[in-house]
C-alpha cells in the first residue's frame, strides 16, 4: 500500500534559543525615525562631518521613497515602531577574555570561538549592532591587511578612501530601504587587502540581532586591490522574536584588476526576519568575483546580489542556494552586469519549496553595447518538497551587444517515490532518504564552502528535515 | 533444511491491477533460486514485494523471513534483517556519493559505525574483484554511470552490506559479455558463503552459465508454473517459454 508522506513544520530549537538580558545593559534610541535620531547616532559613533551629511541626506529620501510594491508583502513592517539602534554598553574589545559572559554564552550557543579557532583568520562578530570583539592573526595583519569594524576605519588610515568608496556602488537612493541604511547604518566590516597580497584563510564575520524589534543595518565594505586573494565568510543566525525584524545590511564590494574576492554567506535568520539585504560588487579588468550564497532563514527576504563586470575580461560565479518553508516567502536571485569586454558570468542556483513556502529566483543579465564576447550561462534548478508549495523562476535577459553568448536553463523537479525506495531498501530511514536528497541537490554548494561550513549547512537542512515524515 | 524466507499464496497489486495471482515459493539457507519468465510475468513485481516497496500491495498471501512476517515492515527495516535487492534501473542521486552512501548503508544495516579506513580497504578490494575503478566510489550515485557500471555498482554494494538474502532483479539485462562475466563473478563471490541466499531474476540464461543453480522457477502470467533443478535452465535455453505461454 501506497503511504502517503509530506513535510511537517520545521524544529528550530536549535536555533530558536535566545539568551535573557536585562534591557537596562542597552541603550535604546526612541522608537521613530527622526533627523534628531539622525544626528544623535551620528554622535554617538563619532562619526565624521560627511558621514552625518550622508545620513541626514539618506533620511530625506527615505522618506520620499515608496515601500517596493513587486515582491513579496512588507505589510508586516511598521517602521514607526522599530528601534533602529540597540547596542550593547560593551566597548569594542579584542580579547576573548574581556568579552562580558552573557554575549560570550550566546556567541558560545553559536559555536563562534570553536570556528575561529578552527579555521578562520579573524572575527568581527556583531553583537546587535555593535562590534563587541574583533579578532584577526597576526599573519593576516602582518601582510598589510587591514580587517576592522567600520567606525574605527572611518578615523584611521584609510579614512579617505572609505569616504570615496561609502555607498558609492550601492547609494541611498537605490530603493528605500538603501535609504534607510544610509540614515541609521551601524556596525559592520571593512576590510583592505592591499595590492598582490593573497589571503590564504577565509575572513569571517558573524552578524546576529538580540533584541526586540530592532533592525540591523551593519556595512560590509571590502576593497580588494589589484592581484590581491580574498575569501570573506559572512555567516548569519537570529534567535526568534515575537514582532517583526528587518534586517537591510548592505555590502559594497571592490574587485581590483586581476583580483579574486570570493563572498560567502549563509543566512539563518529566525523566521520573523524581514530581510532586504543589499549587495554590489564591482570588478576591474581581469578580476574575478565569486559568491556563494545560501538562504534559509527570514520571514521575507529580498535579495539579489549584483555584479557588475566594468573591466575587460572580468568574470563572475554565482552559486547560491535558497530554502523556503513553512510561512517564509524568499525572493532570491541575482544580477550581473557586464560591461567590460569578453566578460563571463556563471550561474547555479538551487532553490527548495516545502511544507507552504514561497520562493522566487530572479536572475537578471544585462549586456551593455560595447561589452563584446560577453558569455553567460544562467541554470536554476528547483526541488518541490510538496504539493502545497510554490517555487517561480524569473529570467530577465537585456542583451545589447550582437556578441554576446547568453544561455538560460531551468529545471524543476521532485524527490520520487522510487528514489526514496532506494535509498530506504539500502537500510536508511525515510527521513534520512529525504534527508540525503535534499543535501544531494543543495550540494553545488556546499562544496563551494569550507568544510566547517559545508557540515553546519547539512546539519541545517536535516534540521529543516525532521518531522517531515506525516 | 532451514527456510529463510517463505511466500505463501502471494497476491500483488499494482495500482488496481493484480500483477501476481498467489505464488508460493520457499528458499533455505545458502540457496541460489533462478526466476525466469518472459517480460511481463511479473518476475520483478515479486523482487518488489518481498523489499517491501510500498507501490507493490499486497492484497493477500503472506511474506515470512527467518520465521518473521514481514507485511508491516517497510524497506528500510527489511534491508536491516537482511534482505537486499539489486535494481534493474538503479535511481541516479546527484550529490551523494557512492562511498558516503554504501558507508552510511553499512551503518545503518549493521547498527553499528564503520572506521572509515576499514571501509575504505575493503571497498577497494571488492572494487577490484569486479574491475571497478577506485574512482566510481567518489562519483555521485549512479549519475553518468552507464548501464554496466549501475549494474556493477548493484553488485559492489551487495559484497560490501553482504545480506542475508539478495533477490537480483535482471542485474544481467544490457550488459556486455565481459560485464556479465565480471558481474558474474561478483555473485559468484556473493554464493562463496554458504549461509547466504540469491534470488536471480532474468529472462535470459546467460549469467547462469558460471554459476550453481539450487532451484530454477518459471513465473508465467502472475503464476509460478514450473519448478525444477538447475537443469530447468537448460530446457528453457532450448525451448523458451513458449510452451508455457501457449
Amino acid at each position: 500500500m501506497k503511504e502517503k508522506t509530506y513535510i511537517d513544520d520545521v524544529d528550530r530549537n536549535l536555533y530558536d534559543f535566545r539568551y535573557e538580558e536585562k534591557d537596562s545593559d542597552f541603550y535604546k534610541v526612541d522608537k521613530g525615525l527622526t533627523p534628531e535620531i539622525v544626528r544623535q547616532i551620528s554622535k554617538e559613533k563619532n562619526d565624521p562631518e560627511w558621514m552625518l551629511d550622508l545620513r541626514l541626506k539618506s533620511l530625506e529620501v527615505y522618506n520620499k521613497l515608496p515601500v517596493p510594491d513587486w515582491g513579496p508583502s512588507l505589510d508586516g513592517l511598521d517602521l514607526d515602531n522599530i528601534v533602529t539602534y540597540v547596542k550593547p554598553k560593551t566597548a569594542l574589545t579584542a580579547k576573548w577574555s574581556e568579552v562580558p559572559n552573557e554575549i560570550k554564552e550566546t556567541f558560545e550557543k553559536l559555536g563562534i570561538p570553536q570556528a575561529e579557532r578552527e579555521s578562520l583568520a579573524g572575527v568581527g562578530a556583531q553583537y546587535d549592532s555593535e562590534v563587541v570583539y574583533h579578532n584577526m592573526r597576526e599573519e593576516v595583519s602582518n601582510l598589510g591587511v587591514v580587517y576592522t569594524d567600520l567606525e574605527s576605519a572611518l578615523h584611521g588610515e584609510y579614512a579617505d578612501l572609505i569616504k570615496e568608496k561609502f555607498m558609492k556602488l550601492l547609494p541611498p537612493e537605490d530603493h528605500k530601504f538603501m535609504a534607510l541604511h544610509g540614515a541609521v547604518w551601524s556596525g559592520g566590516s571593512f576590510v583592505y587587502v592591499p595590492k598582490g597580497v593573497k589571503v590564504e584563510i577565509p575572513l569571517q564575520s558573524y552578524f546576529r540581532l538580540n533584541a526586540p524589534g530592532a533592525g540591523q543595518f551593519e556595512h560590509t565594505l571590502i576593497i580588494v586591490e589589484e592581484g590581491a586573494d580574498l575569501h570573506f565568510i559572512e555567516g548569519c543566525s537570529a534567535p526568534k522574536y515575537n514582532i517583526a525584524n528587518l534586517h537591510a545590511g548592505c555590502v559594497e564590494l571592490y574587485v581590483g584588476k586581476n583580483a579574486r574576492l570570493r563572498y560567502s554567506t549563509i543566512e539563518n535568520w529566525s523566521k520573523n526576519m524581514y530581510n532586504l539585504n543589499s549587495k554590489r560588487a564591482l570588478v576591474e579588468d581581469g578580476g574575478k568575483m565569486e559568491w556563494v550564497s545560501g538562504s534559509f532563514g527570514s520571514h521575507t527576504g529580498y535579495l539579489y546580489p549584483m555584479t557588475i563586470l566594468k573591466g575587460d575580461n572580468s568574470k563572475c560565479e554565482f552559486t547560491g542556494i535558497t530554502f523556503a518553508g513553512k510561512g517564509q516567502n524568499l525572493d532570491t536571485g541575482l544580477k550581473i552586469v557586464h560591461s567590460g569586454k569578453n566578460t563571463t558570468s556563471a550561474v547555479n542556483t538551487k532553490s527548495i519549496s516545502k511544507s507552504g513556502g514561497i520562493g522566487t529566483m530572479r536572475s537578471s543579465v544585462v549586456v551593455n553595447p560595447g561589452a563584446e564576447g560577453a558569455e553567460s550561462t544562467v541554470d536554476c534548478a528547483t526541488l518541490m518538497l510538496d504539493d502545497y508549495s510554490r517555487s517561480d523562476t524569473i529570467p530577465v535577459m537585456d542583451i545589447r551587444t550582437q556578441s554576446a553568448d547568453v544561455g538560460h536553463e531551468a529545471k524543476i523537479g521532485r524527490i520520487s517515490d522510487d528514489a526514496i525506495f532506494y535509498l530506504m531498501s539500502r537500510g536508511i530511514s525515510e527521513e534520512d532518504a529525504r534527508a540525503m536528497i535534499v543535501s544531494g541537490f543543495a550540494d553545488n554548494v556546499s562544496k563551494e564552502l569550507p568544510l566547517e561550513y559545508a557540515i553546519e549547512m547539512n546539519n541545517l537542512i536535516r534540521l529543516e528535515m525532521v518531522g517531515s515524515i506525516g | 533444511m532451514s527456510s529463510l524466507l517463505s511466500i505463501k499464496n502471494l497476491k500483488v497489486n499494482v495500482g488496481e491491477k493484480e500483477i501476481l495471482h498467489g505464488i508460493d515459493l520457499t528458499i533455505g539457507k545458502g540457496e541460489t533460486h533462478v526466476i525466469m519468465g518472459p517480460n511481463g510475468a511479473g518476475k520483478s513485481t515479486l523482487g518488489n514485494a518481498v523489499m517491501g516497496n510500498p507501490n507493490y500491495e499486497i492484497t493477500e498471501g503472506s511474506i515470512e523471513f527467518e520465521g518473521k512476517d514481514i507485511h508491516e515492515e517497510n524497506a528500510t527495516n527489511r534491508a536491516k534483517m537482511g534482505i537486499y535487492l539489486s535494481f534493474q534501473n538503479p535511481i541516479e542521486v546527484p550529490g551523494i556519493s557512492l562511498s558516503n552512501f554504501m558507508r552510511n548503508s553499512l551503518e545503518n544495516v549493521t547498527g553499528s559505525k564503520v572506521k572509515i579506513w576499514d571501509f575504505r580497504k575493503k571497498l577497494e578490494e571488492k572494487s577490484k574483484a569486479l574491475n571497478m575503478d577506485k574512482e566510481y566510489a567518489d562519483r555521485d550515485l549512479n549519475v553518468g554511470f552507464s548501464g554496466g557500471e549501475k549494474k556493477k555498482s548493484e553488485i559492489l554494494q551487495l559484497l560490501m552490506l553482504n545480506p542475508k538474502l539478495a533477490i537480483l532483479d535482471e542485474t544481467d539485462s544490457g550488459l556486455d559479455v565481459d560485464a556479465v562475466k565480471t558481474v558474474s563473478e561478483g555473485i559468484k563471490e556473493f554464493q562463496k558463503d554458504k549461509e547466504r541466499s540469491l534470488i536471480i531474476i532474468t529472462h535470459s540464461t546467460r549469467i547462469l552459465e558460471a554459476l550453481d543453480v539450487d532451484y530454477t522457477h518459471v513465473i508465467v502470467d502472475g503464476k509460478l508454473v514450473e519448478t525444477g533443478d538447475a537443469s530447468l535452465v537448460d530446457k528453457i535455453n532450448k525451448n523458451g517459454f513458449e510452451s508455457y505461454t501457449a
